[in-house]
């Protein structure tokens, strides 16, 4: 399997012969700027395409084919209108929290961002304390939702805001239970030694029962954080117009189109991080040749792949379910999905130290 | 290193957001409008200020989450070294735990988790 530490190792050696250590640092920071930019926003465009498509197959419709073959360069289309149109300015919001809220909802999407590994020795930031970091750093998109919500000074907003607040730190409970339930499993925080980990077999598989509801938990508390699905009540337009953000406008708007479709591949990169084995590729037992084989598949195809199929489970529940209500959405949290992760924690931490998983 | 990279990250959120409103503050049309400048609404004029008291049942589940988000940073070095302290790093985190859970079970008894 191919290692990506080998090119960034390549281009290090290349910049520290031509220039000094401070010039060849700075030049690969600035990479590693760009790289993360492009990639953010090509993800967000093929996100959106996506997700079009798929909503249009769901509801037997085709979805946009117009601009580009199949439709391929709407969403492109779509960012170049965003940028064109005005930022209208309200009047009677608190300006300097209604500009901060984008930063903020921006900046905690691209901070979890740049920790998931995106195939062998293609990864940011590996902080030893890796998920718990994540965990801290997306948590902060609920202050930039307040923030729009509050500061824009309109009834619509006020209310999405908060319904998404309840919702998005009630939820992450159960998120934290899961991934205490991972941590607990492989006894590391650290991103890369958790794929290194799950390299004989994915935690899924090995973690038994209590690692699948473990999962199954976490897509959950998943879909509801990034306000998606049955739990997308912050922003139920017939209810809300558009929830927190109904007096942003232009580009102001896209920024948060933009980290909600971050967020969905953040969600489904780090369940497919923590229960599929991130880019470890698929082993089974000591079938040799079958290992062999699945080991030619380079480690960003695994890594985008599970992503993708997760990422398409969570658009499915979105067409499945209906929406739920406020209230029902505070009991699915405290009343089901805490005391179940508990007891499935301790299930967890049961069959760890008594060794009683594969 | 790594907190040089965090630090590369942080200015690379703040630069996409910086940069894109850099150009559409240059491209975008600018119109003035008395009107534009109101809150949205379906087309009256809003009725007082937004910025007001809120209903209480917000609150409590934020009461609520606080409580359980400290217990989860107390909980993560735990489960780190949970295989090396066997049974016994079990059973003291039980004591732990079930004071926790009984917090739960009385908000859940005073009917803090009812939406009223």
């Amino acid at each position: 399997m191919f290692d990506f530490s080998i090119v960034t190792q390549w281009i290090d050696v290349f910049l520290r012969t031509y220039l000094p250590e401070w010039g060849a640092l700075l030049i690969e920071f600035v990479l590693i700027g760009v790289a993360l930019l492009l990639l953010y926003a090509l993800i967000a465009l093929a996100l959106i395409y996506g997700e079009r498509k798929i909503c249009a197959f769901f509801q037997c419709r085709l979805g946009p084919n117009r601009v580009g073959p199949l439709g391929l360069f709407q969403s492109v289309a779509d960012m170049v209108k965003i940028l064109i149109k005005e930022l209208i300015d309200i009047k009677h919001n608190d300006k300097f929290l209604f500009n901060l809220a984008p930063y903020l909802v921006i900046l905690s999407s691209m901070l979890a961002f740049g920790c998931l590994p995106f195939g062998r020795g293609l990864q940011v930031i590996d902080f030893n304390i890796g998920v718990f970091f994540i965990m801290a750093v997306s948590s902060i998109g609920v202050l930039g939702i307040l923030l729009a919500g509050w500061s824009s000074n309109n009834k619509f907003t006020l209310v999405g805001a908060m319904r998404s607040g309840a919702q998005m730190i009630s939820y992450e409970l159960s998120i934290g239970l899961s991934m205490l339930s991972v941590v607990v499993f492989a006894g590391t925080m650290q991103t890369t030694q958790l794929v290194a980990a799950q390299q004989s077999g994915w935690f899924i598989f090995t973690g038994h029962i209590p690692m699948l509801i473990a999962f199954v938990i976490y897509l959950i508390a998943g879909t509801a954080e990034t306000n998606r699905g049955p739990f997308d009540l912050p922003e139920a337009e017939s209810e809300l117009t558009a929830g927190y953000h109904t007096e942003y406008s232009g580009i102001h708007f896209g920024f948060y189109y933009l980290a909600e479709y971050l967020n969905l591949f953040i969600v489904s990169g780090i369940a497919s991080l923590l229960f599929l084995g991130g880019w470890a590729p698929l082993h089974i037992g000591n079938w040799t040749a079958f290992n062999t084989v699945m080991d030619y598949i380079p480690s960003v195809i695994w890594f985008f792949g599970k992503t993708a199929v997760v990422m398409f489970i969570i658009m499915w529940f979105k067409w499945t379910f209906p929406r739920l209500r406020i209230d029902q959405l505070l009991h699915l949290e405290w009343k089901y999905l805490v005391p179940i992760g508990f007891v499935n924690l301790l299930l967890v931490v049961l069959i760890t130290i008594f060794n009683l998983h594969f | 290193m790594n907190l040089s990279l965090f630090v590369v990250v942080f200015i690379t959120g703040i630069a996409l957001v910086a940069a894109a409103l850099a150009i559409a503050g240059l491209i975008a049309p600018r119109s003035y409008n008395a009107q534009k400048g109101e809150a949205y609404e379906c087309g009256i004029p809003t009725h007082g200020t937004s910025w007001m008291q809120f209903k209480a049942g917000y609150y409590l589940f934020a009461i609520l989450f606080l409580m359980f988000d400290v217990e989860t940073v107390l909980l993560f070095p735990w489960a780190v070294i949970v295989r090396d302290l066997g049974v016994a790093g079990l059973v003291n985190i039980l004591f732990f735990l079930l004071i926790l859970i009984l917090g739960l079970a009385y908000a859940w008894k005073k009917g803090a988790l009812e939406w009223k």
